[in-house]
């Protein structure tokens, strides 16, 4: 009997009770949990980073730069090299991470909220509601996103509100489209109708009985979402459009070294590193919320 | 299906008109006097206010807008504030280097999307498949001026294969189409991977291998083309990516089309021309996504028109 495989049978049960919670789910899965793992050291990074800044930001060090004026490497009393101010890589990229992290979740707060919003409006409602709404979403897709940002960017000054508001509104209108077909078919189904004829308000019927069903796909597109703000974020600050020096942001990083980068790379490369790493991040773990929350949709392969 | 497309052109015509509105409404809010540009900084104001005049700005706002409207449809976008050059003809001189781009990039991205999703189909689940599907993922996370910048380091600082911006040469257009296909490269291999794995589940494929027919023969004969088919539907809808991506890639390689022109107009608030550039911009998207609609049914008569 010692061959008996003994472990096995206790070790199923508190997988089972790991596996039932979404996020013991997310841990079982490498990437998922790959992208956990960055997002945490991340907003770590953001919260504590006057604590972990290895030298002031903004200050342009005489250390920094070499006898010619050059930017230094990596290495050394700056772990990822200095600027072409002489300012400190490594502590710009840590304070860039507040810029990143307040940004994508401010605008894709705001771009949840009022795609949601549109989307449950049209979707309950129906009728020329619908109409209204849903051709003004379609004539938001038509937009080339980026340009559209940018005209919104160059007619007000930047500030961190109004480049995440500017973000918020290229990004809402997936959201809007996902919610609305949704809303639509729940708003057939019995239970909804049941609702209706006993004369439950619509606010009640919105609130209680569709958004749990659509909380899913809101916490899936909402994941993905953030990803596709960071990565507006650092284009439109790479352009000198979006968040403005010297507040540190991964994007106006590259925007301010560019010309430099032939021979200082380092200061293309890690900015960039940050902005992939972030984004890859929210990609993974909205990908795997996919595949958990909502079997139906495609893509489980 | 006639009426249905003549719904489609019809719900096109009024998107586009709403485009034209909200630019307009949006560059109207614009705080910048444009006959001031005009007239450069030492001009008197009496010179501004004729400037103004001739303009029009002094109009109220909807007689403005149907103005440019009425130009519109005749296919007058107005004239430059800053080069003395007709927008549509700025747009058309800029026009074929973007096309030549973007098709460039359709290209690249669907060879290297289709190799991908094609070996990670096949591979499902073993090293191969999960080392593809994080680069697929890592193409949709990175930004195109980072790739298109580090690009530039590897092949055409350090190795010296290409040049480091401008237009000209096959050799000019390789690195900034690599950027643009990237993203889309990415999408394209998901895409190809799940399409692979559903026609290799269904009955006709196991048929093929009951007959007896080779591995290699049913995969290049019977699933790949099959996969492929809702895949080619989905070119239509890039253009809306390009759109932005030209931008951001002609700015970073020095490619002269309309991203670049529209980049440098925005920069200059150059109204007429950005105005312009976002029509026909819009215009392509549109077009692009009704291509993909109407082409859906024509591949896959399973899918039906609604």
């Amino acid at each position: 009997m010692t061959d008996m495989p003994g472990p096995a049978a206790p070790a199923r049960r508190p997988r089972a009770r790991l596996s039932g919670t979404v996020l013991g789910q997310l841990l079982r899965r490498p990437r998922a949990a790959f992208g956990l793992a960055v997002i945490a050291i991340m907003v770590g990074a953001a919260i504590f980073a006057p604590l972990i800044m290895p030298h002031d930001p903004f200050e342009q060090s005489f250390d920094g730069l070499t006898l010619e004026g050059a930017p230094l490497p990596p290495g050394g009393a700056f772990p990822l090299g200095t600027d072409l101010l002489g300012r400190d890589l490594a502590s710009r990229l840590i304070l860039g991470t507040r810029t990143s992290l307040i940004i994508g979740v401010l605008a894709n707060g705001i771009a949840v909220i009022l795609g949601a919003g549109v989307g449950i409006t049209a979707g309950y409602f129906g009728g020329w509601v619908a109409g209204v709404l849903m051709r003004f979403t379609d004539l938001m897709m038509a937009f080339p996103a980026l340009l559209l940002a940018i005209v919104l960017a160059a007619i007000f000054q930047p500030s961190l509100l109004i480049v995440a508001l500017v973000i918020a509104m290229v990004n809402w209108v997936q959201m809007a489209r996902v919610i609305y077909t949704e809303t639509r078919s729940l708003t057939e189904r019995d239970f909804v109708q049941v609702q209706r004829s006993i004369g439950s308000g619509h606010l009640r019927i919105l609130g209680a009985h569709l958004l749990p069903h659509l909380l899913s796909s809101i916490v899936v597109f909402g994941t993905l979402g953030i990803s596709t703000t960071v990565l507006l974020e650092a284009t439109l600050s790479y352009l000198g459009v979006g968040v403005q020096p010297p507040i540190p942001s991964w994007g106006n990083i590259i925007f301010e070294n560019q010309t430099y980068f032939s021979t200082a790379p380092w200061l293309v490369f890690f900015p960039g590193l940050a902005i992939i790493l972030l984004a890859l991040s929210f990609n993974l773990v909205g990908d795997a919320l996919r595949d958990i929350l909502d079997p139906t949709l495609k893509g489980r392969h | 299906m006639g009426g249905y497309i003549l719904r489609r052109l019809l719900e096109s015509a009024l998107i586009l008109l709403g485009i034209t509105l909200v630019t307009f409404v949006l560059l109207y809010l614009v705080p910048a006097d444009p006959a001031r540009q005009i007239a450069g900084r030492s001009a008197t104001a009496e010179t501004v206010a004729n400037i103004r005049d001739q303009l029009g700005l002094n109009d109220p706002f909807f007689v403005q807008y149907f103005r440019y409207l009425g130009n519109l449809l005749q296919g007058d976008l107005g004239r430059s504030y800053l080069q003395r050059a007709e927008v549509s003809e700025l747009v058309a001189s800029r026009l074929p280097a973007s096309l030549l781009l973007m098709v460039s990039a359709i290209a690249t991205e669907l060879v290297f999307g289709l190799t991908i999703g094609v070996i990670a189909a096949l591979r499902r689940n073993r090293m191969a498949d999960h080392s593809l599907m994080i680069f697929s993922f890592v193409s949709i996370s990175a930004p195109q001026f980072v790739i298109g910048i580090l690009l530039l380091y590897v092949f055409a600082v350090k190795l010296g294969w290409f040049p480091i911006g401008g237009y000209g040469t096959f050799a000019h257009l390789v690195l900034p189409s690599v950027t643009l296909g990237f993203l889309g490269a990415g999408w394209y291999s998901r895409m190809m991977r799940s399409s692979m794995i559903d026609v290799l589940g269904q009955d006709f494929v196991r048929t093929a291998r009951a007959k007896g027919l080779a591995r290699g023969r049913i995969i290049a004969r019977h699933v790949v083309p099959n996969a492929i088919l809702p895949i080619i539907a989905m070119i239509g809808i890039d253009i809306g990516l390009f759109m932005s991506g030209i931008v951001v890639v002609e700015s970073v390689f020095g490619w002269p089309g309309i991203g670049q022109l529209a980049w440098q107009a925005i920069q200059r608030v150059d109204i007429p021309v950005i105005m312009g550039v976002t029509i026909v911009s819009a215009t392509a998207i549109v077009i692009g996504n009704l291509l993909a609609d109407l082409m859906a049914p024509l591949i896959d008569p399973r899918i039906k028109l609604k």
